[in-house]
């Protein structure tokens, strides 16, 4: 009998590893959907995995010269967007060809970047970090660079069992980061919970917002994640197609995603170019801007909205009550203050 | 009473505990090695990457520097049920790395009259983020633009190619809708089926001929394709072409 238990707690203690995880729990919102099934289901969230994500995603180590961190173009004041840039700074005064998205929430996105082109959160890193115009590094280089390196040595270990640094464990513990970004903590949600209201301005602004916007940018998210054409029209200096160049399909051209409204007054510029520089501009394209003679416009945008002056006033109140400021300051998600020497975990 | 059940209980917890683990020892035993191996041709050359030219079947010359596809889900049958599908199934195949060519896998001992496999990555480990070992997207078979593996990757040089350089490119992928470039083959060993005994061995060995992939199910050139790197139908084309070009051509019983 001894025998028995004597091998079975070896067993158990063989199993166990070296090191103990702090698992943690995205949070679900009261009222949200579900979260994506598929986004943590081989990468539980641990606090070691989304700290060396965090250290990663704010280090230029990930880029050739040393210059691009994440962070870069993904500020976390700007809700994770590229603050006043209507396209970013790559490698080689190179720019990108499309607007920085904010990252939050996006653990409710099936398929990422503005044409749905990344289907997993994992290999979304991937594009900007060997982009040309971006991050221009390699895979290979970046683990060479990570292997020589004692604190992210370290991090590794905290974060994954057998400790290795590899491309899995570099963008799952980035994903772990990126994915935890969230935004639920607007006025508008504090409004809906009952823990704040709206002026009178912004809630005649809901009312626009509600018969005019809601259907594309659908609450609680503030976007229904599908591609469509608002009309903008082609950049004549740099054409782009959207949806249409990853599904071939003709009906997709100039369709790009419906970005969500959370924090639109810090992401601007707007569009998929950034073309539009003001909200205020924005909803002057939807009263007069849209290019009807398009055959792929989205059918709910075929008549131009009507939004009188004062309506126009009072939904950009709204627009403001969007702003998630506990996100935009949130310490979890800022700057590691010691780069690269974060305490250990064990 | 309760003392005398729990000692029971405990009793029983042991015995299926060491039967768990003599049964598992058993299973092992029966477990032989198969050995397969891809032999890359074009015509009846084996393939020399950078140097050797070769000819299609419309006379155009090309060379190849580069090669590498992906095979997967590596199952074989046997004339009852319970075929053998093999565990995480992925085996990057390329060129210029020799070993690369042949794996093996332990399987029970049992006659077997065919092999199956997939030609590329199935679609689920194309939705289910980064993955490792043959799979890790170090190698270079990984699509940043939009999601997928690179299934089949085929380069080199033609003197009928209009490209840059006169190359010739195909990385050809899609894992889904009606382009999909998934192809799975089936492989009959007709009269030499595979006979595995007990502490035996095997071997298969398959040919691919890469002439294939021109003219096979869908007639193309050189001189109008030098280069699909898109998935849609050239690509879901060139697959029907290279699905047609596996062939056993030997399998040894050790």
């Amino acid at each position: 009998m001894l025998f028995f238990f004597v091998v079975i707690a070896t067993a158990f203690i063989n199993k166990r590893p070296i090191h103990k995880l702090t698992y943690l729990k995205l949070t679900v919102p009261q009222g949200w959907p579900k979260p994506v099934t598929n986004i943590f289901a081989n990468n539980p969230l641990t606090e070691e995995g989304f700290q060396l994500g965090r250290q990663l995603f704010y280090d230029g180590i990930l880029s050739k010269d040393g210059n691009f961190s994440c962070a870069g173009c993904h500020q976390q004041f700007a809700a994770f967007a590229n603050f006043d840039h209507d396209l970013s700074h790559g490698f080689d005064n190179s720019f990108t060809t499309r607007n920085a998205p904010g990252l939050f929430n996006i653990a409710w996105q099936n398929e990422l970047h503005w044409d749905g082109s990344i289907n997993h959160i994992e290999v979304q890193a991937l594009t900007p970090i060997t982009a040309q115009n971006e991050m221009a590094e390699t895979l290979p280089y970046i683990l060479k660079k990570l292997n020589t390196d004692t604190s992210y040595i370290r991090l590794f270990k905290n974060a994954f069992s057998d400790g290795k640094i590899n491309s899995q464990h570099l963008l799952k513990a980035l994903a772990q980061f990126t994915g935890s970004i969230q935004s639920y903590n607007t006025k508008y949600d504090k409004v809906k919970r009952g823990e704040a209201t709206f002026t009178i301005s912004e809630a005649l602004g809901y009312k626009t917002f509600s018969a005019n916007c809601n259907s594309c940018h659908k609450e609680p998210l503030f976007t229904d994640n599908s591609f469509r054409n608002n009309g903008i029209g082609n950049n004549v200096k740099l054409p782009d197609f959207g949806r249409m160049g990853i599904t071939g399909l003709s009906s997709d051209s100039l369709k790009f995603k419906v970005p969500s409204l959370r924090n639109c007054t810090v992401t601007f510029p707007y569009m998929h170019d950034g073309r539009i520089y003001s909200l205020g501009k924005v909803i002057e394209h939807y009263r007069i801007g849209i290019d009807t003679t398009q055959p792929t416009l989205d059918q709910l945008l075929r008549k131009r909205l009507v939004i009188s002056d004062q309506q126009k006033i009072d939904l950009h109140s709204f627009l403001m009550t969007l702003k998630d400021d506990i996100m935009i300051k949130d310490p979890r998600y800022s700057q590691p203050v010691n780069s690269r020497i974060l305490p250990s975990h064990q | 009473m309760k003392a005398r059940l729990v000692l029971i209980v405990k009793f029983v917890l042991l015995g299926s505990f060491f039967s768990v683990i003599v049964q598992a020892q058993t299973k092992k035993r029966n477990k032989q090695t198969i050995k397969i191996t891809f032999n890359n041709k074009v015509n009846q050359q084996h393939v020399i990457l950078d140097s050797a030219q070769y000819i299609n079947y419309l006379n155009e010359t090309f060379t190849i520097n580069k090669l590498k596809y992906y095979i997967s889900n590596i199952g074989l049958q046997k004339p009852g049920t319970r075929n053998f599908i093999e565990k995480n199934s992925s085996h990057l195949i390329n060129e210029e790395d020799s070993a690369s060519k042949t794996f093996s896998f332990l399987i029970s001992s049992d006659n077997y009259e065919s092999i199956s496999f997939l030609i590329g990555v199935d679609s689920i480990k194309n939705v289910s983020g980064a993955q490792a070992d043959a799979l890790d997207p170090l190698n270079g078979m990984f699509w940043t633009w939009n999601t997928g593996y690179i299934m089949f990757k085929m380069e080199g040089n033609s003197e009928q190619s209009s490209l840059v350089n006169k190359k010739i490119e195909y990385h050809i992928g899609g894992f889904a809708g009606t382009n999909n470039v998934l192809r799975s083959v089936k492989l009959n060993f007709k009269e030499d089926p595979i006979i595995l005994k007990k502490h035996r061995s095997a071997e298969i060995i398959i040919e691919f001929d890469l002439n294939k992939i021109w003219n096979v199910n869908n007639k193309l050139s050189i001189k109008q394709t030098p280069v699909c790197t898109t998935p849609g139908v050239m690509a879901a084309n060139i697959a029907n072409n290279y699905a047609a070009a596996f062939q056993i051509i030997n399998v040894i019983n050790h």
